[in-house]
């Protein structure tokens, strides 16, 4: 019985087809990658500078998005809480993926203790609760940039490594792996010429859900006062500020929320609405 | 259950077992390093360097890591938890009031998210493909992708803001009546459901549509079952497992849940003290609050990898 709606396709690009919600999906990552990356150009109002009589002003002409709890412009700061959000997820996420993806694939081919080992030790790192670790971590060491990056990786390694020694494992039983082997590859051979190409697609898709976390948890410990210290803020960051706006439901306090649920509904939609043959394992 | 299930199982409680040493390791580690000397924060500015000296012997704070590791672990056996730096109550009466006030909030949540979740998730599943279906969908994946932060701030600006029904801030010390156990209750409950529920919806539609895809529900409907007897008899009773599965998962998300939700509700349960103690760097305090999270993280998780083996009849 296949009671599955079939998926509309619209668009026919690079041989894949697409539809329209993964088309305006990407768009709006596309729109914060670039804000991101030209933030300081095209700001209204410098980040610091008082611009408003009015503590959480609403919207209106010059001031787009309102003013802040010092009368800050809202608009600037949110497009350079972008850069922050997106800059420090991003490079959290490369590094995670990176070093799980590597580690599990070595995992997969060299087998034995090493596996074992590995597999343990990172399924113990797996059951503290993320939020808790980034506290205590976070708490510990003080909160930097490069501190928030390293700990964010850390928390994720551990399902980066789980997912690819999963994919890397079916691959690993295949013909052509028994082939290198007899003929002799290297490890670094087996992983990077071999395993890798086969897991590509289902990792990068596992890439994107990873960076959603990421921003959440970023968010979730900026909003704790945890994350990204004053004068700087990301997204989380200018939500904890401008708490006090609840009762007035001024914009100050749901603009950044809205940003970062654009953000994180948009990857999560464009991921479920990849073609099926980059998105699933087997493919 | 046979040996194998039981083998299993014991396999996966050593696993359990194995993981806590290790977590209370690496929290006792990370704890120790936060920055500042404890002894001379007790103290205060005006302490002489000897009495700094002796307070640090006093509280062993000289000795090796591991043996103050084995210590602690040792008094944790006893069921002492140590004292807390910043005000020298015993840890134990700090945490114990606390501790019922965040069980009492993650208890009814779990009673509210636990049936509205598989309500929704199994007529969804069953009603695959429909309006209604695409509906919890698409709701549910909106939840999951923002901050549990943002949850509260919407139920906050909807049902105390722009409704006026709820008060926005709990404090459980001012309940005298039902009515205002209600109210107290609520706003934080509705948040915690609302980022329970997402994903327990999406987990249990998933393994009823597993399950409604197997030869066996084809068999049912080829002979004319109706579609509720078809999932009521054919497909339910197999996708139970599963179920109670995702259940346990994400309840799991209680523990991250509660520690947002109980900071911005300035609810007084043990994510609050915990975070408050970061603040102050209480280290004992910290640990064992760190401690009782993991704990309560790992039986979930453990538990769901227990149901997912024992009902499995592959294993039987």
């Amino acid at each position: 019985m296949t009671m599955a709606r079939a998926a509309t396709p619209r668009r026919s690009f690079l041989g894949h087809s697409y539809n329209l919600v993964g088309v305006v999906a990407s768009l709006v990552i596309l729109a914060w990658t670039l804000i991101a990356i030209f933030a300081p150009y095209v700001l209204p109002h410098p980040i610091g500078d008082i611009v408003d009589d009015d503590y959480f002003g609403p919207m209106r002409q010059g001031l787009w998005l309102g003013s802040d709890y010092l009368g800050r412009d809202m608009l600037s700061r949110v497009l350079m809480g972008a850069r922050y959000t997106v800059g420090i997820s991003l490079a959290a996420v490369c590094i995670a993926c990176f070093s799980g993806v590597v580690l599990g694939m070595v995992a997969a081919v060299t087998g034995g203790w090493l596996d074992t080992c590995l597999s343990r030790f990172l399924d113990a790192m797996n059951s503290i609760p993320s939020k808790l670790f980034g506290l205590v971590v976070v708490a510990a060491v003080g909160s930097s940039v490069p501190v928030l990056i390293l700990t964010l990786a850390v928390i994720y390694i551990p399902g980066a490594y789980r997912f690819a020694r999963a994919l890397a494992v079916n691959i690993n039983t295949m013909d052509f792996m028994t082939v290198a082997r007899v003929r002799g590859e290297s490890t670094f051979y087996l992983i990077g010429s071999e395993i890798l190409p086969n897991i590509m697609r289902p990792v990068l898709a596992d890439f994107g859900l990873r960076f959603v976390f990421i921003v959440l948890l970023l968010s979730g410990l900026s909003f704790l006062g945890l994350g990204l210290q004053p004068p700087l803020a990301d997204w989380g960051a200018l939500v904890r500020e401008n708490i006090g706006a609840l009762p007035f439901a001024a914009p100050a306090v749901i603009v950044p929320s809205l940003a970062i649920a654009s953000l994180t509904i948009s990857v999560n939609l464009l991921i479920d609405n990849l073609p099926k043959k980059i998105r699933d394992r087997d493919a | 259950m046979t040996s194998r299930v039981l083998n299993l199982v014991l396999k996966r409680l050593g696993i359990a077992a194995i993981t806590l040493l290790i977590v209370l390791f690496a929290v006792f580690f990370a704890t120790s390093m936060l920055p500042g000397d404890t002894a001379s924060m007790l103290l205060g500015q005006a302490a002489t360097p000897e009495a700094v000296a002796g307070l640090r012997e006093a509280m062993h704070l000289n000795d090796p890591a591991i043996l103050r590791f084995l210590r602690w672990l040792l008094g944790l056996l006893h069921g002492d938890l140590g004292t807390s730096y910043a005000n020298e109550m015993p840890i134990a009466t700090l945490i114990g009031g606390r501790l019922v006030n965040t069980m009492k909030l993650a208890g009814i949540t779990a009673l509210l998210s636990v049936p509205l979740a598989l309500t929704l998730g199994i007529t969804a599943a069953m009603l695959r493909g429909s309006v209604y279906d695409r509906t919890v969908t698409i709701l549910s994946i909106g939840l999951i992708s923002v901050p549990e932060f943002m949850v509260a701030t919407l139920a906050v600006l909807l049902f105390a803001v722009y409704l006026k029904w709820l008060p926005a801030l709990s404090s459980v010390n001012e309940a005298h009546s039902l009515t205002d156990l209600v109210r107290i209750y609520a706003m934080p409950v509705i948040t915690l459901t609302f980022v329970i529920s997402a994903q327990m919806i999406r987990m249990t539609r998933a393994a009823v549509i597993e399950t409604l895809s197997t030869p066996y529900v084809e068999m049912a409907l080829l002979k004319g079952a109706s579609r509720i007897r078809m999932v009521m008899r054919h497909a339910l009773p197999n996708a139970l497992g599963p179920i109670v599965n995702a259940v346990a998962l994400s309840l799991s998300y209680l523990v991250g849940g509660v520690i947002i939700v109980e900071t911005i509700f300035n609810y007084p349960g043990i994510a609050k003290l915990m975070v408050d103690a970061v603040a102050t760097r209480d280290l004992p305090l910290i640990q064992s609050c760190a401690m009782i999270f993991c704990l309560g993280y790992l039986l979930l998780i453990t538990t769901a990898d227990i149901i997912a083996i024992v009902s499995n009849p592959r294993l039987r």
